[in-house]
């Protein structure tokens, strides 16, 4: 099953992917975070931007991965609404697609600031889903 | 919040006395209401930062406590480095600095009526605000260096604002110790062109009215009038701030066991202050401080040109600039020795009492402004650092009047348009380019300030002075 959803922090807001693979619940993960700034249904998956990266952790990995997401959607001013996640070892490569920003068609809600370690979780569910989720500061 | 763990020694003061790894005692203010609503991970939060290395006297929270990263929310706790103390990028959070600071306009409330409109219009137009909005001022990497080790003081030089700024700024407008090279090339970049823009979330730039004055004598010397107008702004160190926190937390949360240090929680991660980690991040820390005293103070000289524009001999005047995330090296005097600390205060503000060797002259004989922001559609607070003996939580106060709600909460509740529609309807005018993140902002989803006000005030961590109004509110 895919899902990307929100849960509840008292001042910011929480991303969850789930998904088969972990690369799912990540791909997953991301458009959660894509949705905290707007109703991905409208961004249009035209540009790619591709990103590596490289952690001693599977869940530091997932952080590195949002936190990655952000710092291209702040210096692109881009917002991304496809990823293609693959994972070997301790590294992730990913192609993000997306498109420049647009303040009249994505009315963005709010910026991130960045991928905490709060309720940072990175599990194989007993369904063998695949759940990876932490808090975002915005 | 469960409060049978806790001691309560006053009417607005909890205690949870050291046990387990706890070095010390952790503190929690507020009165009984407050502590009901808090949540449950503020208790387990401050209990875990008394757990961190070299920690002294305590580990304090404010009135308007709430769940955070490692640190609660409005969290503060003192590091002493000759005691093995840590500093903690956890501690200081991803928006380095942000803070508020207040323009004195003398402009009366009727003066303005006439004008609203136009000078909301105007303000929202010129002050770059919101998801994807950006500066016009472009730094190169030279400049760039000297903004973060020069702050405020560097954005004078450069034509923004004036220099009578400087002295009511903390630091006088520019931190030392800053290390432009212990910033990032990435920092550096997100940073480019959002030089002089509020940012979004609980950001904002608001005209307020002043309402209610509760300490005349001070509200005087502060130049405080019932009736008239002051302009507040709220906002950080933007991209390069949120860089750094992001940067720093990893590489100290990865770092942290090769220095011996057991983190209760990840977020927490800190590095020894004596440490080449700790005194990068220290650097690297101080630089973003830098950022946001020169972001806030390109915002005011935008602003006093809009201004400029309506009211001709209106000189917006700086009452004083307060920062409520950063780890400052502070002289304090924890049972009665003199010592020198790396106080963090995580969503909480300095609060230096008359008499301090820190305050600028201005403040020398009244004690810091202490500014406390409410959300859109209700009051913030302005109170002043209080001359108690010994001081309390290492002379912090509180910053705000904290969510009960989460923005998800809120979505459920409002829908922007409606907020809007309601606050016009209280004459308070809100111009934003978000109208979901006008409803996340909603001042429903705020605790009352004026309970957090009342306690911070009874705890003794400051003292009310005046009470302000929102009349127009630029949010991001």
């Amino acid at each position: 099953m895919l899902r990307a959803e929100h849960f509840a922090h008292a001042a910011d807001v929480g991303v969850r992917g789930i998904g088969p693979t972990r690369e799912a619940a990540f791909e997953q993960a991301a458009l959660a975070l894509s949705a905290v700034v707007t109703d991905v249904a409208g961004v249009a998956a035209l540009e790619p931007v591709e990103i590596d990266c490289d952690a001693p952790r599977g869940e530091l990995l997932l952080v590195d991965w949002l936190n990655r997401l952000i710092y291209e959607m702040a210096v692109r001013h881009m917002i991304f609404g496809r990823f293609a996640v693959t994972i070997a070892g301790t590294r992730l490569h990913a192609v993000a697609w997306g498109e420049r920003i647009d303040r009249e068609r994505h009315a963005p809600a709010v910026e991130p600031k960045g991928a905490t370690l709060t309720a940072l979780k990175l599990e194989q569910r007993p369904d063998g889903d695949w759940l990876a989720q932490c808090v975002i500061d915005v | 919040m469960d409060t049978s763990l806790l001691a309560r020694v006053s009417e607005t003061e909890w205690h949870l006395a050291q046990a387990g790894d706890m070095r010390v005692p952790a503190v929690i203010f507020g009165d009984g209401e407050l502590l009901a609503e808090m949540d449950d991970k503020v208790l387990e939060q401050i209990r875990n930062v008394a757990c961190l290395p070299g920690i002294v006297e305590a580990a304090y929270a404010m009135p308007d406590a709430h769940w955070g990263y490692g640190f609660p929310i409005g969290g503060v706790a003192a590091f002493d480095a000759a005691a093995g103390g840590v500093v903690s990028a956890g501690g200081v959070g991803f928006d380095i600095s942000c803070g508020v600071r207040v323009l004195l306009t003398g402009i009366g409330r009727g003066e303005l009526e006439p004008l609203k409109l136009r000078l909301a219009d105007s303000l929202y137009r010129d002050i770059p605000a919101g998801v994807g909005s950006t500066g016009k001022i472009a730094l190169d990497a030279a400049a760039m260096d000297a903004m973060l080790r020069g702050g405020a003081r560097w954005a004078v030089g450069e034509g923004y604002g004036r220099a009578a700024d400087l002295e009511r700024i903390e630091e006088q407008g520019a931190a030392a110790g800053a290390e432009p090279d212990a910033v990032s090339a990435q920092a550096k970049t997100r940073q480019h062109d959002e030089m002089g823009t509020l940012g979004s979330g609980n950001h904002y730039l608001e005209v307020q009215e002043i309402v209610d004055i509760a300490e005349p004598a001070i509200a005087a010397a502060f130049g405080l009038r019932r009736g008239e107008l002051v302009v507040s702004i709220h906002c950080g160190s933007r991209g390069l701030g949120h860089q750094i926190g992001t940067e720093f937390l990893r590489e100290m949360a990865i770092a942290a066991p090769g220095f011996g240090i057991v983190l209760p929680d990840l977020e927490l991660a800190c590095a020894p202050i004596d440490s080449e980690l700790g005194r990068r991040y220290l650097g690297a820390m101080r630089a973003a401080i830098n950022c946001a005293l020169a972001n806030r103070q390109i915002i005011t000289h935008l602003t006093r040109r809009v201004f400029a524009h309506f009211f001709e001999a209106a000189s917006l005047d700086l009452l004083f600039d307060v920062s409520h995330n950063t780890c400052k090296e502070e002289w304090h005097e924890p049972g009665g020795k003199r010592r020198r600390l790396f106080v963090h205060r995580k969503g909480a503000t300095r609060a230096f009492a008359a008499g301090h060797a820190e305050l600028p002259p201005a403040f020398a004989a009244t004690g810091q402004p202490v500014f406390i922001g409410g959300s859109m559609g209700t009051a913030s607070a302005i109170m002043v650092g209080a001359s108690v003996r010994p001081e309390r939580a290492f002379a912090s106060a509180c910053h705000g009047a904290g969510r009960r709600m989460s923005r998800h909460q809120a979505l459920r509740h409002w829908h922007g348009r409606q907020v809007v529609d309601e606050l016009a309807g209280r004459g308070i005018i809100v111009k934003s380019p978000s109208s979901r993140g006008v409803a996340e902002e909603a001042p429903g989803a705020y605790k009352d300030i004026a309970s957090v006000v009342e306690a911070a005030h009874a705890a003794g961590l400051a003292r009310k002075v005046a009470t302000l109004a929102p009349v127009i509110c630029i949010k991001g």
